[in-house]
């Protein structure tokens, strides 16, 4: 089932006068297709001005495509009436956490939305709970605010959405401003509301390292989505991503220059693990796999004694390289 | 041209109830052209320590000694000071605010009491120095992109021409290019210019590429200030602080642990690679024979 679906969407920023004269068009979305299945991780990436924000402020309503449709859970996001429902489904997460956290106290912070929407009072106090217990920030549900870091803030904020129970949540750039730490809680966070209450999740950000685990990439570029797979495919394709102002994370990156160096790596590789185990069997249990080959070579150096032994060196490697690569694909859909 | 901190002590509504230690008894002495990464969690007092290093603070207690002359003396020219040891603030694109880009890169220089030619000349100098063309002189600084701004913002400081260059997280919000050209902005800075640049960062891999030395701050004291080589041996202690070394160097120790002879305090993927490549070629070689 779709929870999101963007459909033909164009949408143009324009700078007016003081007279109200349209100075300039920028055009931020143009033909932007995209459909987001209900209980699904998607990290979108994309370099700045590629349209991700304009998008994500579409998905709940705070701009309206020029032409085209956006759906959230089969509202259209045009229908003034359905507005608030939308809201509801579908809630945001901004990058700077201090411009979203307006209560004096975690708790009545996170109260705000519900509140704002006439939820009884009893029920406040519940959702309130849960949706702290949700990010695991109970313990500070009578701290101020301000008193706490950059990613337990975002925390905060990301229980203030759950209060309203969504059925997705939008975070854009949620980690910009975090350090190491905070970073790893808010992913952790998301990822659990995804996989335990099958929040969907849309994740926008700069940091490679976060889509890794998502179940779905979307590259934009020039208000479109340009590029669309599994991690995996998306981080195979190291070229285009650069060209397209983006990175792949570092492991992948080591993974890519290694196999460019003529190391027989396969492309794709996320996760250190992975990366770790090729070395390893191509480096060690590679000595031992020269042994066990001594004997099927056995005959084999009988004929390279007559100069064909480079050969044999280059030619090794290249074997391996087919059969490792079935290897890891099958050990990585595990 | 060297910073040096003696028992740098901070402390955030002191003789009060809320009395809280920002920075704590911290002292170090830079390297002359040094490029130093700054990093400790959100809190740990890396802010706080840079606005005492260009006298924007003053420390509860301890001594800042610019070029050997304590910054705090009787006398002392701050307003000097503050143009050899150029501050950026997080996100300064925010604090861009005049009508065109050259203007703005003006306003620093013309403060400090040059001629409106001097101060032009020194703004399309640092313009071209962040790789900022001739046709944005005239543009709004809203109509730059976002990486633009941030270059353009980082002239405005550079246009008074400092010893010193300290920058709060340059590169947060960019996308990946935008922060590589930012970084790669600096660092050229720092090598054509010889300038000691600090720079506080949230990503470890970027300090591990840039820095000669990094300044480790937990809690307001100063834990490590050493060759990131060094630093991110410590990686178990640095997760406590809420840090972490780069990926790659956990690859590295991971490596090492299950008896590959590699170097596991790498922490750059051009590092790493040559670190894995030289055991590939020897095993090449051996089975060669």
């Amino acid at each position: 089932m779709k929870i999101i679906d963007a459909v033909h969407v164009f949408f143009d920023y324009m700078r007016k006068d003081e007279n109200d004269k349209i100075e300039e068009i920028s055009p931020a979305l143009s033909d932007m297709n995209l459909e987001i299945e209900k209980g699904s991780f998607v990290c979108v990436l994309g370099h700045n001005g590629s349209g991700k924000s304009t998008f994500a402020k579409m998905v709940n309503g705070l701009l309206l495509p020029r032409e085209g449709s956006v759906y959230v859970a089969d509202m259209d996001t045009a229908d003034d009436e359905l507005l608030i429902k939308i809201r509801e489904t579908a809630g945001m997460v901004f990058q700077n956490p201090d411009n979203q956290i307006i209560g004096n106290i975690v708790e009545e912070d996170v109260a705000f939305g519900p509140e704002n929407i006439g939820v009884p009072t009893a029920e406040i106090r519940d959702r309130v709970d849960e949706a702290l217990e949700a990010v695991n920030m109970t313990k500070y549900k009578d701290r101020s605010p301000g008193k706490l870091s950059g990613g337990q803030k975002q925390r905060v904020a990301i229980a203030g959405v759950m209060a309203m129970k969504p059925e997705c949540i939008i975070l854009d750039e949620p980690t910009a401003m975090l350090d190491p730490k905070g970073r790893k809680d808010v992913i952790r966070t998301v990822r659990e509301l995804n996989k335990r209450d099958g929040i969907t999740i849309v994740l926008i950000t700069h940091y490679m390292e976060e889509a890794v685990d998502a179940d779905r990439v979307v590259v934009m570029d020039g208000g479109r989505v340009v590029m669309d797979g599994t991690p995996r495919e998306i981080f195979s394709r190291v070229e285009e991503l650069k060209a397209l102002r983006l990175d792949v994370p570092q492991i992948t990156e080591l993974a890519y220059e290694l196999r460019k160096a003529g190391m027989p790596v396969p492309c794709g590789i996320l996760r250190k693990e992975e990366l770790e185990e090729v070395i390893m069997e191509l480096l060690f249990e590679g000595d031992k796999g020269s042994c066990d080959s001594t004997d099927t070579d056995g005959t084999e150096p009988d004929l390279g004694t007559d100069g064909t032994e480079p050969d044999l060196g280059t030619d090794r490697p290249e074997q391996d390289l087919d059969t490792d690569r079935e290897d890891k694909s099958e050990g990585a859909c595990q | 041209m060297s910073i040096k901190a003696e028992g740098l002590t901070y402390i955030y509504q002191a003789g009060t109830a809320m009395e809280s230690y920002a920075v704590r008894d911290i002292s170090f002495e830079t390297k002359d052209g040094e490029f130093i990464g700054l990093i400790g969690h959100t809190g740990s007092g890396k802010s706080t320590l840079i606005q005492q290093l260009n006298g924007l603070i003053k420390p509860t207690s301890g001594k800042i000694y610019y070029n050997g002359e304590d910054i705090h003396s009787e006398g002392y020219d701050m307003k000097r000071l503050r143009q050899r040891v150029g501050l950026v603030f997080q996100y300064p694109e925010y604090q861009l605010f005049e009508t065109d880009v050259l203007t703005d890169v003006k306003f620093g220089p013309k403060n400090m009491g040059m001629s409106d030619i001097e101060a032009e000349e020194a703004a399309k100098r640092a313009l071209k120095l962040v790789g900022i063309g001739e046709d944005f002189y005239k543009r709004s600084p809203f109509e730059l992109s976002g990486g633009q701004k941030r270059r353009a913002a980082i002239a405005g400081v550079l246009a008074m021409d400092p010893e010193v260059l300290i920058l709060d997280e340059p590169a947060a919000g960019l996308d990946p290019l935008g922060k590589t050209e930012i970084l790669e902005t600096i660092a050229r800075l720092h090598r054509e210019r010889n300038n000691t640049i600090i720079m506080v960062s949230h990503s470890m891999e970027d300090v591990a590429e840039y820095a000669d030395r990094i300044m480790v701050l937990d809690d307001g004291k100063l834990v490590y200030f050493d060759s990131p080589k060094e630093v991110f041996r410590h990686y178990e202690e640095l997760e406590k602080m809420g840090l972490s070394a780069p990926q790659i160097t956990y690859l590295m120790g991971d490596l090492k642990k299950r008896g590959l002879q590699v170097d596991d305090s790498v922490g750059t993927v051009a590092e790493a690679c040559r670190e894995i490549l030289r055991l590939w070629k020897e095993k090449e070689e051996k089975s060669a024979e």
